[in-house]
Order: C-alpha cells, then structure tokens, then sequence
C-alpha cells in the first residue's frame, strides 16, 4: 500500500510538469496583447511599452516559462496584475468559498443520490423506481443557471423563505478565521450565526449538487442490480439474511466502487469551480476568481488558478485511487 | 458499508481541517493587517468610536447594501480607472475639488478656495483647516504635495513603480509624467500648511476640472509610509467612510467617520458595496429586501421596477456616446459623401428603441448634451435613404459598393449589444446599396488593430471622466492622437487649432465657443456616426432617501439616508 502511495506521488511529477506547460501555452495562445487589454481602449503606445517592459512580455516565451517553473518551486504563484497581492495567500479565501459549497453541494448530492440509487434497485420497476430515475434524467440533463435562477425566484423573492445570494448575511459579517464559514461560526460558538450561514448554502448547494446527485443516483442503481445478480448475493439470501440486509451489508460494499470514482470525478469538477453557480449565487470561489481573471487577462492568476484547480483535481483521483484499495482488497495494482 | 461511507465523511472532514490550516495561516495575513488598521485607526484619533461604530453596526441601523456587478480592483484612487473602485473610494477618500451632485459643476471639498493667475499658470489653492485623515494624521499642503509627486514622479519612494503601480489617469489628465515635454505641473510649492501652488508650464484649460476627478484624491501620507503597496488594500483618506474590511469578490465594508469634517455628515453608519455578477439575481436580492441600492440594471426591467410598490427607478444623466466609426484615410470612406451617406443610411432612433428600451437618446454630436460647448445647432443627420443613395452616386457609386464592419465583442454601457447593433447598420446599408460584412475579433486585437487602421468601418462609444469636452473631442478626433485614441484617422487642422486653443485657453465661454465651432466642422466632415447616448438606469428600495446619482458613476453617500 505504501509503495502504491509513493508510486502514485512519483506519477505525478511528469503529470504536474505537464500541467504547468498546458497552462503556461493556453493563455499565450489567447489572442490579445494583455497591456494593451489592462490599459483599455484609451491606453497610449508608449504605455502599452512600458507595461510590457514591467510584466516581462518582451521575454521569450521559454524565458518566461522558466522563470514560472522556478518561481512555483519556490511556493510563488506570482502577484496578480489587478490586485497586486500575492496570488499564494489571496487564493486561499477563495478555495475555502469552493470547498465548503462542494462539501454540502457533495453531501446532498451522495446521501440523496446514493439511497435513491439503492431504493430504486432494491424496488426495481416499482413507481418509486420510475420516478426516481425520471427525475435524475431531468436533473442530469437541467441547465444548473435555469435551476439557480429559479431557486431563487420561488425560495427567495416570492416565499422569501431563504437568502437570495452570498454565503451569509451581508448586514452582519462574520470574523472570518478559516474562511470557512460554517466552521469559523462553529469556532465563535455562534449558533445562531451558523444557522444563517447554513440556510445561505441550501439553494447554491442543491444548485450545484444536483447533476452529480442525478449521476450518483443512476450509478448506483446499475451498480446495484448488477451486484445483486452475483453469486455471493444469492448464497447469502440462501442463508436466509433479509432483503435490508442483503443490500445495506453485503451489496452495498462491492457497488460502491464504481460509484466512488463518479463522486471522486464529480468532486474534482465542482472543486474546479462551478462558475455558474457561483455567479449566480454571487459565490466568491476559485472558478470566480479565475473567470474575472480571464475578463481582466491577469495572466499569473489564469495560470495559476488553473494550476491549483488541476492539481486539486489530481489530488482527489489520487485519493479516490487509495479508497479503491480500502473499499475492495482484492485489487491490485 | 455504513464504515465506508464514515471513512470517506472523514476523510473529506480531515481535508476541511487540512484546508482550514491553510487558509488560517496565509489568509489572515491581508485580514490582520485591515483589522489592524481598523484598530490603530480607532486608537489614534478617537478612543470612544470604536465602541460606537460597532454599536451602531450590531443594531442594523443605519447599514446601507450597496450592490454591484463586479468588484473593486484597486482602493488606491490614483492606480486605477476602474469605475467600481473609485464608487468605492469615493466615500474614503476627498480630492481639493468635487463635482456638485448630478452635473460636472465643480464645488469645493478639501480646498475651500482658489485663484488662478492672469495667465493661467499659477493656482494657489486654501485648504481647509482642522481635518484629519482616517488614521489620525492631520491634512495639509504638504500631504497635497506628497499625493501629487507620486503619481508625477514613479522614481518618487510612494510610486511603488517596481510593484507595478502605474498612474495612467493622471498620465492622461496631465499631459504625461515628470520630465516628459507633455506634462504641464511644473512645479508643487507648499506656501504654508493651508495654502498650496501649483505652477504650470503651459496653461491647461481643464485643469481644475481635473482635480474633482475621484481619482485625484489625497491619501494619508503616513498610510503610504506604513502600508508602502498594499495601500490599494487599505485606503486612508478624509471622506465621510472609513475603511474596514475586503473579501475578494464579495465585500466591501466601510463605516462612518465621526470626526468628518462635514457635521452632521455621514447619515449612515455603515456601508456594504456587495458583488452580485448577475442581473437578474441581484433584482432578486433588491425585492427581497437584502440590498438596498443595485447598479447595473437591465433596461428591459426598468418598465416593471417602475411600476413595483416598494423600488424606486433612477436613471443617470448620459456621459458617453456610443459610434460607428470610419477609417477616414481607406478608400472609400476617404470621400466625404460616402461618409455622409452612411450617416444618412443608419437609422438611429431604431437603434435606441431596439436596445436600450428607451432609456437613450440619439447623438448628433461626439460629446454628451450638458457640457461644456455642446452645439445644439448642429444639425442632425436623419434617417434619409434617398439622400444617402443620391450621395453615393455623386461619388461615383451608384452601382454600390462592399465595406467591411467591425464589430466589438464585448458590451459596454454605451453599447450594451454591439452584435445587433451591427446587424441593423448591416439592413440599413443594403437598403442604399452598401453590402456590408461584418468581421469579428477579439476584445484585445479588435483594439489593436483599430489602432493600426486595418479597419473601414467600425463600432466603439467613449464615457466622460472628467467632465470636460477635450476628453472626448480631443482623444477621439484630434489628428495628433491618430495611432493613440483616434481610431477615425480623421485629421483637420482646423479643427486641431480649434481643439487647442480650447485646452490653452482659461475663460470658459471663449473655450466653449471654440468647442461649438469645432463640433460644427466635425459634423459636416462626418468621421463619425454618432449613434446614442445611454441613460443607465438603477434601483433602490424606497427606504434610500437624497441618493442621486452621478453622471461619472460614482457619487458621495454621505446623504443618503434609510427611513422606514
């Protein structure tokens, strides 16, 4: 198992090398002078000059790569052209605004999706059945805007039962620590707080989480039926174990290998930032920061944001490998 | 299984707690430093205001959500000329001047009075007396000058040029920077603390309308000394707001400054600019109570905020204009007919019904109605195809002829849909026999090579800064900006001389006199399609009271007021 991990992790220098490469060509690649798009429509030539002088464009592009690859191996993601700030610290907020509305966008998506999996296997062809897998086809196939915009018309304008938009109640901010919110208000001891900041992520969570709810649910489901068939499954209900039992006990395990790799992957992806959610949502995370980013043309923060999504991504599929070998022994590698 | 599961909760728990160490121990850093401020800020000017502003915050009252579509990119007014961080540090920090309310009409702010010398060279400013900024230093001429040498000067210790700190607005409003030909501050002389000189090398006749500009505002020379580059995270000025806290992309926050040198001013306590990227979401957060001013509100809705109990409509006065433009020196737009019929060709007033759902009017001339000098007896092209066929066939075209059409690709206020824009110019100029192909480039190229003049026709708008008409009539068609910001190519040198006497001279019915006359002689040499000024259009709940808004996009909020 150790000598995997350590495999795994040597795996994956050529992999990162490569990511850095990818990510330093695509924005080279964008058409556009960035001085000329910092200055704006109103920029001068001699400005325009003497921006390029201070970014270090006029470099060869191999040149600036080098100067990237050793400023990364030093921790320096660069400073952002817009901010000016470190891209390695101004990140991390941003990160935390990802992470927490993936945990809870995950958390429905797999206990919602996972048992409307196992039910609709367990109750094959049943009504439940048809109609869990109806809507997992409309949630798999629903536009996330469409679904967002209406969450927020019927939840917030017209019962105004839930917040419309941020991560809490703008009137009344929290002392972040962590900059994770649910976490720092249970740190302050504030309930009350933690409540507003929990009723905040409902509509961006079941937003985001319902096209890997949808996926989840149909996974397991097939996973299911195909692991019911199996010999084992049929020698245990020979031994006399009921149908809960046989499902919750025995199956379950063996079916949830494929099921892990959709949540890993479907992890990952939200990880990478859910740009439309968070627009809409007006969710301040990575895929924001990036996308303002491109709008602005910050070449460091394009590159590396994406480098932090990939290698966020890299490290999730690294994981959901090792949980593979948790959840079933018999694989090898 | 239920231990798997439990496994993959916990390790998912463990990755929370892995990433909340991160962001605990590289995060906080900007955090500490804002709070910090806060706290030294309180400290050294006024023991009691700490406790009263977070009194007045933890009651709700008085708390102003501000809510736009994106976020500020730099609090340093002078580093930027972005329109969302000069909203923002327009409530932080004060110029010597500022604009009255609704108009470019200059009032004092931190000079209470002025003179100008005979020939326009000298302005002796008298500042007021007794102000201090947020962190407790107090204001005077020497802080005027210090603010002044740095952006003049990027050798100067509070430039920060290294960090990449550039000052193009005042670039731009100055005539370029220490020891360039161009650049007309002269010399910055302190006469004593309340008094200051700036002498000009030529006189500049915008000069003062320069200094209402918000990004000409005086920042605590102690803060630059402290805070060195991160000042564009921690503004320190004068105004009404003082400074507490930014989250990226999200918040803005700023509260009342009781020492304000205006009594009884700020109204509110405290103010949140809120980032909400999208339209239709940020209405939403507006009817349900949680914001109470929007920005950015699409035209479409304006008929329905209207109409809803409980918003209330604004609209601010136009200071841009939207164009289709022509490459003056490729044929065949070089012949002055064909430029006329093309003008006579597009229909205008359809193009602001289409787009802007009335919330605009037609432009006849390159500078919006309400400043200085615009002529309002020139006379407009109409929609008139007949005459635009007859003109072309005086040029020899009566077969018609091929153009192309550039097109921009991204929205601006003053040409919130260029695509559909481009189609109708397309309909109306087949209509007189002008096949037209629209071609489309990216944002940065488009720029680019509309400046190197491979374009015949193409679309673009210009918003107002300042207020002052050489703004627009100078950087757009004035023939020594071919190559910087005259993408028409057009050049007159009578229209030049016109243009520069404007800028010299100091009395300001002679400049608008020679504005009028040059806008006369730029409509018959038609180098443009002047096609609309927009009215943007916003919303508040009707709590907000005495909120106007401005036509440069930002506007104090030290009136505003919430009233049940």
């Amino acid at each position: 198992m150790v000598t995997y991990i350590i495999r795994r992790l040597l795996m994956l220098i050529p992999v990162l090398i490569g990511m850095t490469l990818i990510t330093f060509s695509i924005v080279h690649l964008i058409p556009g002078n960035p001085a000329q798009v910092i200055l704006g429509e109103t920029a001068t030539g001699e400005a325009i000059a003497n921006l390029e002088e201070t970014m270090g464009l006029n470099e060869p592009y191999f040149v600036q790569y080098w100067n990237y690859l050793l400023d990364l191996l030093q921790g320096d993601l660069g400073t952002s052209l817009r901010s000016k700030a470190e891209i390695s610290s101004e990140i991390l907020p941003y990160i935390a605004a990802t992470f927490e509305l993936t945990f809870f966008a995950m958390l429905f998506a797999i206990i919602v999706g996972v048992n409307a999996g196992i039910i609709s296997a367990w109750k094959q062809n049943s009504w439940f059945d048809f109609l869990a897998m109806l809507f997992a086809l409309v949630g798999v196939s629903m536009p996330v805007f469409w679904l967002a915009l209406m969450e927020q018309w019927i939840f917030a304008q017209e019962l105004g039962w839930l917040p419309a938009y941020g991560r809490q109640d703008s009137r009344d901010p929290i002392a972040a620590i962590t900059h994770l919110y649910v976490l720092d208000s249970l740190i302050h001891l504030d309930f009350a707080r933690a409540f507003t900041i929990l009723k905040h992520l409902i509509l961006p969570s079941i937003a985001l989480g319902t096209i890997p709810m949808a996926i989840i649910a149909r996974m397991t489901r097939s996973s299911m039926l195909e692991v019911m068939k199996s010999d084992y499954i049929r020698t245990v209900r020979a031994k006399g174990s009921g149908q809960f039992l046989v499902i919750y006990k025995h199956a379950l395990k063996n079916a949830m290998i494929p099921v892990v790799t959709v949540i890993g992957l479907q992890t990952g992806v939200l990880l990478g930032g859910a740009i439309l959610t968070e627009t809409i949502f007006s969710w301040p995370g990575v895929g924001r920061y990036v996308y303002e980013a491109i709008n602005y043309r910050d070449y460091p923060v394009i590159q590396s944001g994406i480098l932090v999504i990939a290698f966020i991504f890299v490290m999730i599929n690294l994981f959901v490998d090792i949980l593979y070998k948790k959840l079933d022994p018999r694989i090898k590698y | 299984m239920r231990l798997r599961l439990s496994l993959l909760a916990a390790l998912f728990l463990a990755f929370v707690l892995f990433l909340a160490a991160c962001s605990g121990d590289g995060g906080a850093n900007p955090d500490e430093s804002s709070d910090d401020a806060a706290a030294e800020t309180d400290e050294t000017a006024d023991g009691e205001s700490e406790g009263e502003a977070e009194e007045a915050s933890a009651s709700g009252d008085g708390v102003l959500v501000f809510a736009r579509g994106g976020d500020s990119e730099s609090l340093d007014p002078g580093s930027t000329t972005d329109g969302e961080s000069s909203r923002v540090t327009q409530q932080v920090l004060e110029g010597l001047l500022t604009f009255e309310k609704d108009s470019f009409e200059l009032k004092p702010a931190l000079a209470h009075d002025w003179e100008v010398s005979e020939d326009g060279l000298k302005y002796t400013f008298y500042l007021e007396e007794g102000v201090t900024f947020h962190d407790g230093t107090p204001f005077n001429a020497e802080a005027v000058k210090v603010n002044f040498e740095r952006w003049a000067d990027p050798e100067h210790e509070y430039a920060f040029a290294d960090e990449g700190y550039v000052y193009s607005m005042y670039g731009t409003m100055f005539g370029g920077y220490k020891g360039e030909e161009g650049h007309v501050i002269e010399e910055i002389n302190v006469v004593n603390d309340y008094e200051i000189e700036f002498v000009l090398n030529q006189p500049l006749g915008f000069f003062l309308q320069n200094l209402g500009m918000s990004y000409f505002a005086i920042t605590s020379p102690a803060a630059l000394e402290e805070y060195g580059p991160e000042i564009n995270e921690n503004p320190v000025g004068t105004g009404p707001f003082k400074f507490v806290s930014w989250t990226k992309d999200d918040s803005i926050i700023l509260d009342k400054f009781e020492d304000y040198r205006v009594e009884g001013l700020p109204k509110l306590d405290r103010v949140i600019f809120e980032v909400i990227p999208d339209n239709a979401a940020r209405l939403i957060a507006l009817r349900s109570g949680e914001i109470d001013i929007m920005d950015g509100l699409n035209p479409d809705d304006a008929a329905g905020v209207e109409a809803e109990d409980g918003l209330e409509l604004l609209t601010r006065s136009e200071n841009n204009f939207g164009y289709v433009g022509f490459n003056t020196q490729k044929e065949p737009l070089d012949k002055v007919e064909v430029r006329q019929a093309i003008n006579y060709a597009i229909d205008k007033q359809a193009i602001a019904d289409a787009l802007y759902a009335g919330y605009a009017t037609t432009a006849k001339n390159p500078l919006p109605p309400g400043y200085l000098g615009y002529n309002d007896d020139v006379e407009a092209y109409g929609y008139d195809p007949d005459k635009a066929r007859e003109l072309l066939a005086e040029a020899g075209f009566e077969d018609g002829l091929d153009i192309e059409l550039w097109t921009m690709p991204v929205a601006r206020p003053y040409m919130p849909d260029p695509e559909t824009v481009s189609q109708i110019v397309q309909n109306n100029l087949a209509d007189v026999g002008i096949n037209v192909t629209i071609v489309r480039e990216e944002w940065a190229p488009y720029l680019e090579k509309t400046l190197q003049g491979e374009h015949q026709l193409f679309i673009l708008g210009w918003s107002g800064t300042n207020g002052d008409p050489d703004y627009f009539l100078s950087s757009l068609l004035h023939g020594s900006n071919v190559g910087s910001s005259n993408r028409t190519f057009y050049v007159n040198e009578e229209v030049d001389e016109l243009l520069d006497g404007a800028k010299r001279a100091i009395d300001q019915d002679e400049r608008a006199e020679l504005y009028a006359k040059a806008q006369e002689l730029i409509s018959q040499d038609s180098p443009m399609v002047t096609l609309v000024h927009s009215t943007p259009v916003m919303a508040t709940t009707s709590k907000v009271k005495n909120y106007v808004p401005h036509p440069s996009t930002s506007e104090s909020l030290a009136e505003v007021e919430l009233v049940e």
